[in-house]
């Protein structure tokens, strides 16, 4: 498949971890934090770690939107969507993210409607689609997702639907690292810069932490050969000792991001005073809410919203996991009370989250694989 | 290695081999309602039937949850002697009704005709019910009906026996089919995956995902095209092929609901051993993958409905290959990897890319992830 198979080239990262591998100074570690879920979970599905030394440890950061959503936000949407004439829209996989009573799953077994669907734009054709119906779209994302929901509310304005809204749920990258970096229970080298967000808002807003933390930083993209290729940016900048913001996804990311979208979120969004992160805590200005211009499609305003507060479980170690204090197999209910059938932690359910990313696809003891079996590739 | 590296991976280890204690525990179903994931042929899909219908059935004839029941029936009178046969069932409430490459009513034949034939039953007789929504147009009901013939007439079956039942508008989507059968299982052939040791290699019959990839863009809600139809045939043609070929087939299975990830699974469980593929040797169709790439699933859950994942004695895995590609539905059949001694329990997969990942089993349905 064009497009997809020359960056997954096994050839290619064989050269790679050489070069990674030649790098790497002799009794030292390295820790690089792969701030995207998206990257985890190419890390695990292909297999990634396979290709590093044993120097290099990969931190799975706190990029993953599902993964940060907190208890009480499960239980505002499934209340909004508990009420009469309300058909909630959410993306797939907030479907099995667990709030004190189940998931929306459980909520629509008795008797919710939460659809899932691909885009924001499918909520609108569905609320244009039920006018007798009340459609409220469960926004999450960082500022990758956040320009879809901005641009189907101006859109939703324009052509005058009335029954649409959003819960706003959108959260901002940078706080979450700032919180992570000055977090003092973590020792991290550098960071693997999130592609699709940096698409949105560039690489500008990285250079604080070359500059003001000295922490290399490379944004990367999806596919494993680019991930393996931001490690060898990263560890390059190590050697040479630089701390630089660096754009190994230059085939998408503009450095200056992507002005038409930051005026759509400026537009229909504004910062909150703060907001509670799954496993981080309260957070200040990290999240967006509605502007007061765009009330009528705040479901918050339109609604009556509880906002209830759910303290995380106790035995639930995702905050420890997710600042990477923590590898998910370290964590006290990892696998056994925490599985992806009976998540207890966000970081369990989404496949982008650390651990399910772990228990899905890593947890594997390397040495009882057979090293290679035999099978002609005997394509007919 | 350092002495800290090696204290790591131990501890590690133990984690793992803790969790597999915990999978091998026998499965509670926690949540008081059914859900979606309950039907979609993953972990909660197993927790489902074992929790409840395993507990409440419980005989040594349902225990192996194989695709069909084998069952011995005495020989009466002087003939005595007495014969196998194996008994299937299966409903179909597939959305939408018509799709590429078949509908409801092949599918309903079919998919019980290769629970049979993968239990090394020659297929005989079906049962057909139908749920019928008030309102459902008759013409449509005349076209399943005919599908159901045809695919009947080529797996060589017949339908015997049927109901019919009509609820109100809105109790059911159009129509629903239940689908009941029986064959006889020729003496001394005896399937399942319990039997799969390591060094026996595991096949496919051809691309994989075809069906499942098909039923979603045909639901129209994603705006994708793609070249590609449902597999929905019969199997019984190529199993009786490779039944007669090779002698070391151990245990064959019709990969449905939740893929060929989840054969691979209930292999490595069954088995107590592992299974490793090697990613680079499943068939998959470029639109396939390419239809699931930008979904964000992944082909190895998506359901097919002609293709079979077979484990035959390694010795006997080249013969078993040309014995399934001399069949027109197994033209692009593969040996897609093996069984394994180690680790117990669990399918790897050599990534494309040169790694090694598990293929675990899906809760519920794949779910495509945000971004």
């Amino acid at each position: 498949m064009r497009f997809v198979d020359e960056f997954r080239d096994a050839d290619k990262a064989h050269a790679l971890a050489a070069r990674i591998a030649a790098l790497c100074e002799p009794g030292r570690q390295y820790k690089l934090m792969e701030v995207c879920g998206g990257h985890t979970h190419t890390i695990y599905k292909h297999g990634l770690e396979d290709y590093l030394p044993e120097s290099i440890t990969l931190v799975h950061g706190p990029g993953c939107p599902v993964c940060v959503i907190p208890m009480g936000r499960v239980d505002d949407a499934i209340h909004l969507a508990s009420q009469p004439d309300v058909i909630m829209t959410s993306f797939g996989d907030m479907m099995r993210v667990p709030g004190s009573n189940g998931a929306f799953f459980d909520a629509n077994a008795r008797g919710t409607t939460i659809k899932m669907v691909y885009s924001p734009l499918d909520s609108l054709k569905i609320a244009k689609a039920n006018p007798d119906k009340r459609v409220v779209f469960m926004a999450i994302g960082f500022e990758t997702t956040a320009p879809s929901t901005a641009m189907t509310v101006l859109r939703a304005r324009a052509q005058g639907v009335t029954n649409f809204s959003v819960f706003c749920n959108h959260v901002t990258i940078i706080p979450a690292i700032k919180a992570i970096l000055d977090s003092p229970d973590l020792r991290l080298d550098g960071f693997i810069g999130p592609g699709h967000v940096s698409t949105v808002i560039g690489c500008r807003p990285y250079e604080f932490i070359a500059r003001s933390y000295g922490k290399p930083v490379v944004v990367a993209g999806f596919e494993p050969l680019d991930i393996l290729q931001s490690i060898y940016m990263l560890m390059l900048q190590l050697h040479e000792g630089r701390s630089e913001v660096e754009n190994q996804y230059s085939r998408v990311v503009p450095w200056d991001g992507n002005p038409v979208a930051l005026r759509a979120i400026g537009e229909t969004m504004e910062l909150r005073p703060f907001f509670e992160w799954r496993g981080l805590g309260f957070i200040s200005h990290s999240a967006l809410k509605m502007r007061g211009a765009y009330a009528d499609f705040d479901a918050e305003l339109l609604f009556d919203v509880p906002g209830v507060r759910v303290a995380d479980p106790k035995a639930c170690q995702c905050g420890e996991v997710l600042k990477g204090v923590l590898k998910p197999w370290e964590c006290k209910v990892f696998g056994t009370a925490c599985t992806p059938e009976t998540p207890i932690g966000t970081c369990m359910v989404s496949p982008e989250g650390a651990c399910a990313a772990y228990y899905n696809y890593g947890r594997l003891n390397r040495q009882r694989v057979p090293e290679a079996i035999s099978i002609e590739l005997s394509r007919p | 290695m350092t002495n800290q590296r090696v204290l790591r991976a131990d501890r590690e280890q133990q984690v793992l081999d803790r969790i597999e204690r915990a999978r091998r525990r026998r499965p509670k179903l926690r949540e008081e309602r059914i859900t979606m994931s309950h039907g979609a042929g993953g972990k909660a899909t197993q927790t489902l039937i074992e929790a409840i219908f395993l507990d409440a059935f419980r005989n040594p004839l349902l225990e192996p949850l194989e695709d069909a029941a084998r069952l011995p029936i005495k020989g009466n009178g002087e003939a005595g002697g007495g014969v196998t046969v194996a008994l299937t069932t299966d409903s179909f409430v597939v959305s939408p009704l018509f799709f590429p490459g078949g509908n409801i009513g092949d599918l309903a034949v079919n998919g019980t005709v290769n629970d049979l034939a993968v239990a090394g039953a020659t297929p005989l007789y079906l049962s057909a019910g139908f749920i019928l929504e008030e309102g459902f147009p008759v013409a449509d009901l005349t076209a399943i009906a005919a599908s159901m013939r045809a695919a009947a007439d080529a797996a060589g079956v017949a339908l015997v026996t049927g109901d019919t039942k009509v609820v109100e508008r809105g109790k059911a989507d159009g129509c629903y089919i239940n689908t009941a059968g029986v064959g006889a299982v020729p003496a001394g052939v005896n399937l399942g995956v319990a039997q799969a040791r390591p060094g026996d290699k595991v096949l496919v019959s051809g691309p994989i995902g075809d069906h499942g990839v098909t039923i979603m863009l045909a639901r129209g809600e994603l705006d994708i095209e793609a070249d590609v139809e449902s597999d929905t045939a019969s199997l019984a043609g190529l199993v009786a092929g490779l039944l007669a070929a090779v002698p070391g087939v151990r245990a064959l299975r019709d990969a449905t609901r939740g893929g060929v990830a989840t054969i691979l699974n209930e292999i490595a469980k069954a088995a107590d051993a592992g299974v490793l593929v090697v990613e680079d040797a499943i068939p998959v169709r470029p639109q396939v993958r390419g239809a699931a790439e930008l979904l964000g699933i992944d082909p190895m859950y998506v359901a097919c409905e002609g293709r079979l994942v077979a484990v035959v004695d390694g010795a006997q895995a080249e013969q078993a290959l040309a014995a399934l590609r001399a069949h027109p539905l197994g033209a692009q059949a593969a040996i897609i990897g093996e069984v394994t001694a180690q680790p117990v329990g669990l399918v790897s997969l050599k990534t494309t890319f040169g790694g090694t990942r598990i293929v675990d089993l899906l809760v519920g349905d794949p779910l495509p992830r945000i971004c």
